[in-house]
């Protein structure tokens, strides 16, 4: 079975991202304020896997191996069939 | 005694550690492609550069390549292994050493001459320093701020594996002389056997009075000695 996945990557809450700051102080620059800006990083990938826990616990590993760094990032997976 | 000298795509300091190790240190030292074996070395250094162009994380995708198995299998014996700056980036990413560095506080490229204070004066690299010395060692990076969770950071500190601290002319580890937002100025630290150390600063940078301190040689000197020793 095909499976769509899209994985989201971001850092866990409490932490600084520099480069999300300066972007949420250049658009006050420009007029638009905001409460709060993050940046993540998504994830879009088709797999075969004979089920959809197959594929999602595949994903899963993916991102705990090598998509995300679990010291710092949270990340959430969402999978659908496709075709 | 021989020391290997990784070299992954985009690694660009690898020449500059070797010549260090063979031209002034005085030891052989290969150069070896994460391709290749490596088999018969009695030591490693991961060296700095862009290693795939900082892709997903800095030291991300070196860090996975199946040559640090053997890295690993080489420190779990205990012989000394180091990481300089995006070598330090990959020791992180591979679970080497714990924590994660991520973009400098303020972000931008950091390039200068730095203060650090000895902070471990045990270690197989750090043995011929006094406690406390201030030495000095250029940085260049862009993802030098090291992080990790409050737990990680007390153990450091309790077992003593903060190597180096980035630190005014006094000694004082102040914010305004941390140059990426490190927590608690950390610079460079070491496993829990103490036999792999991880730094952003560039010792190979600081080995000949000819550029400006010979500091960063000692550390080069100290891991020959432990090899010898071992």
């Amino acid at each position: 079975m095909q499976y769509h996945a899209e994985v989201t990557i971001g850092l866990k809450s409490g932490m600084l991202d520099p480069e999300a700051t300066t972007i949420k102080k250049a658009l006050e620059h420009l007029g638009f304020p905001t409460d709060s800006l993050e940046m993540q990083k998504r994830f879009v990938l088709e797999l075969d896997a004979p089920s959809r826990d197959v594929a999602e616990s595949l994903v899963d590993e993916m991102c705990r191996r090598l998509l995300a760094n679990p010291v710092i990032h949270n990340f959430d997976i969402e999978i659908e069939e496709s075709g | 005694m021989k020391i290997a000298v990784l070299q992954f795509g985009g690694s660009n300091c690898d020449y500059d550690v070797q010549y260090v190790l063979t031209e002034v240190v005085g030891v052989d030292a290969d150069l070896v492609w994460y391709k290749d074996e490596l088999e018969g070395y009695d030591g490693v250094v991961v060296p700095g550069g862009f290693s795939y162009g900082d892709y997903l994380r800095a030291g991300a995708i070196a860090a996975r390549a199946p040559i640090m198995n053997s890295v690993r299998k080489m420190a779990d014996k205990g012989l000394p292994v180091v990481g300089i700056c995006n070598g330090f980036q990959i020791l992180v990413e591979s679970g080497l050493l714990p924590g994660a560095l991520m973009t400098n506080r303020y972000p931008k490229f950091r390039c200068d001459r730095v203060n650090l204070r000895v902070d471990n004066n045990t270690s197989p690299f750090t043995n011929s320093f006094k406690k406390g010395q201030i030495i000095r060692i250029p940085i260049a990076h862009m993802e030098g701020n090291y992080f990790a969770k409050e737990h990680t950071i007390s153990e450091l500190n309790s077992q003593d594996r903060v190597a180096f601290r980035y630190v005014d002319e006094q000694g004082n580890a102040t914010s305004e002389v941390n140059p990426n937002g490190s927590i608690e100025n950390i610079a460079g630290i070491l496993n829990g056997q103490g036999n792999i150390l991880g730094m952003m600063p560039h010792p190979e940078r600081a080995s000949e009075n000819i550029l400006g301190s010979k500091d960063g040689k000692k550390i080069f000197d100290s891991m020959v000695e432990y090899i010898s020793s071992f």
